[in-house]
């Protein structure tokens, strides 16, 4: 998948800044995304793309634990977010969304906004295609890889209740 | 093998005899907390994963607390949502406005929490109730939705964290200023990913009003959970409350040879009370320094679930007491639930707030995450018991926020500036 980079390059972005708790009284996706970084970057939703990746810092998205920081993202479209590191809690949503979010060390200091960026979980690398660089990026760990497989968490679980009654059933 | 406090908990959840951090498991999940901004949504998934009831009615407990009393339309919406699905469900643990809190003073007051026990929260201050010596920890909408639908949810075990607080706490110090203290040292990211566990003697004195206001913080170090090993003082609490009394549970201890990914030691007798400096609760400075700048206030404000408890209000009525508050700083004053509103009525802190020139407000989260009751113009200054000071927190992007103990928000609401609160006491 290829998209440009948005860069944001401070530490401890935190949820209040990727979806502020005024518009938490709603919760669809694409209601959300119309304020998504706004009060970090009010602009940031005009300019993004679809198909557009996040390129931040250390612990992207600390704070609450809103999951609504991830639908604000995926409401606008961005593909993944491209982090020297994660918080937690944003963490673990984006893998129950089947959310893209790559913790890539060195990354968010090299490249510049606008910069033309390709991922490839396969190979499990990132590459800079406007400053011809490649990156390998800390390897997905294998229950989130699947879980970003089956589409995420809802998914597994609805798979594992039919499985738990099909086996029921067959006993 | 030896495990900590944390590690057992989560072994015994997940049908093994030890576990080791960076291990995904499977646990089951003995208690749930909802609220209605962030439950409103994990009920849609479940409908769309084909499942019609929750796995367990009485393990689930909710309360409004967020935008309630309804903040407009959208909110009312919310909070209507929550309460036709507890009655759908047949939830009994329902705490509609008038008996409701903010849900992590509301959980442990009411006896909800026990130690040894798994509790998850959507919202990510559930961190609190490891002050019972429970594993809790704050999870996300989608999260919510399967531990409701199954009573499971993984967990990646976490490595522990453990701090050692010693010594006497000096008058004006309190527990909020040890976690600003802790926070400073480590960086909010310093404890990303673990459990941070509380022990030594400052620790062991602490009330559980104070013990809770630690472990609500964990989650600024960016810890997964905070946890405190249940004592005397826990038994005591548990056994005055409504649904813990004459109960039995299974406590955990952490083992004297667990392994540890990192010891800090805090040495308590010469702190000084601390204010976080705007916008990172890892800005503490000592009170004395910025009680010199004479930053000026427009807001204090005496709420959420962090420093709300009857404990904090006794401590800012002590020092508002027969005085009045600065003409250029509005103050707030939003026990954390109905029954700590209705004792600091009782006690006649009310009449002390409101002489002192403080507003009164039933409990709601609303300021401390900007959402209303009390947000912050472009421009404005608050002091506030609260947890986080981010960009915009408590309304507009350039606003500030610096957080303190009651007792400081409390002297600085008298001089309209920030103050040393130890003049006071």
């Amino acid at each position: 998948m290829t998209g440009r980079a948005h860069v944001y390059a401070r530490p401890h972005i935190n949820t209040d800044e990727i979806i502020p708790a005024r518009y938490l009284n709603v919760h669809e996706e694409a209601e959300l995304a119309k304020h998504a970084m706004e009060d970090i970057d009010a602009d940031f939703v005009k300019r993004v793309k679809p198909g557009d990746f996040l390129v931040v810092a250390e612990d992207f998205g600390c704070g609450s634990s809103r999951e609504h920081a991830v639908w604000a993202l995926r409401g606008a479209q961005v593909a993944g977010v491209i982090a020297t590191s994660f918080a937690r809690i944003f963490y673990r949503n984006a893998i129950n969304n089947g959310f893209l979010a790559i913790e890539c060390e060195g990354f968010c200091g090299e490249t510049s906004p606008g910069d033309e960026i390709e991922v490839n979980i396969g190979t499990g690398t990132i590459t800079n295609l406007s400053k011809r660089k490649v990156y390998l990026f800390t390897p997905i760990p294998d229950f989130a890889r699947e879980m970003m497989q089956v589409g995420g968490l809802l998914e597994y679980v609805r798979r594992k209740i039919e499985r738990d009654k099909n086996k029921s059933h067959s006993a | 093998m030896p495990q900590t406090i944390t590690e057992k908990i989560l072994a015994s959840h997940s049908g093994r005899d030890v576990v080791e951090p960076g291990e995904l498991v499977n646990g089951r999940i003995d208690l749930v907390m909802c609220h209605e901004v962030t439950t409103p949504p994990a009920i849609t998934m479940m409908k769309s994963i084909g499942v019609e009831k929750v796995f367990d009615p009485s393990k689930i407990v909710v309360t409004p607390d967020h935008f309630v009393p309804n903040k407009d339309i959208q909110s009312a919406l919310l909070a209507k949502i929550l309460r036709q699905w507890v009655e759908q469900q047949g939830i009994e643990h329902y705490y509609e406005i008038g008996r409701h809190g903010i849900c992590h003073a509301l959980l442990p007051e009411m006896g909800h929490i026990l130690p040894g026990t798994t509790v998850i929260g959507a919202d990510s201050h559930s961190c609190t109730y490891g002050a019972f010596g429970c594993f809790s920890t704050g999870i996300g909408s989608t999260d919510l939705a399967a531990a409701l639908a199954t009573g499971e949810l993984w967990f990646k075990i976490p490595a522990s964290m453990k701090i050692v607080v010693e010594g006497t706490i000096p008058p004006g110090v309190f527990s909020k200023d040890i976690i600003l203290e802790v926070i400073r040292q480590i960086g909010v990211d310093g404890a990303r990913y673990m459990a941070m566990e509380w022990v030594g003697s400052t620790i062991d004195a602490l009330s559980m009003e104070s013990r809770m206001t630690l472990t609500n913080m964990a989650v600024e170090a960016g810890a997964k959970s905070g946890v405190i090993a249940p004592d005397a003082v826990t038994f005591e609490y548990l056994q005055q409350k409504p649904h813990s009394k004459n109960k039995s549970f299974a406590p955990v201890y952490s083992d004297a040879d667990a392994v540890y990914a990192r010891t800090v030691e805090i040495q308590v007798d010469r702190m000084e009370p601390m204010v976080a400096l705007p916008h990172l609760p890892s800005n503490g400075v000592g009170v004395s320094r910025v009680a010199q700048d004479s930053i000026t206030l427009d807001q204090a404000y005496i709420g959420s679930c962090t420093n709300a408890r009857i404990e904090d209000l006794r401590i800012a009525a002590q020092v508002l007491k027969g005085r009045h508050v600065a003409r250029n700083c509005r103050t707030m004053v939003v026990p954390a639930t109905t029954s700590i509103y209705n004792q600091a009525l009782r006690e006649g802190l009310f009449e002390i707030f409101t002489d002192a020139g403080c507003a009164i407000s039933t409990p709601t989260c609303g300021a401390c995450l900007g959402g209303y009751m009390g947000v912050l113009a472009e421009g404005e200054r608050c002091i506030s018991t609260t947890n986080r000071n981010f960009v915009g927190r408590m309304g507009h992007p350039k606003s500030e926020v610096f957080l303190a103990s009651p007792a400081t928000v409390a002297a600085s609401a008298i001089e309209g500036k920030i103050a040393d609160p130890r003049k006071y006491l």
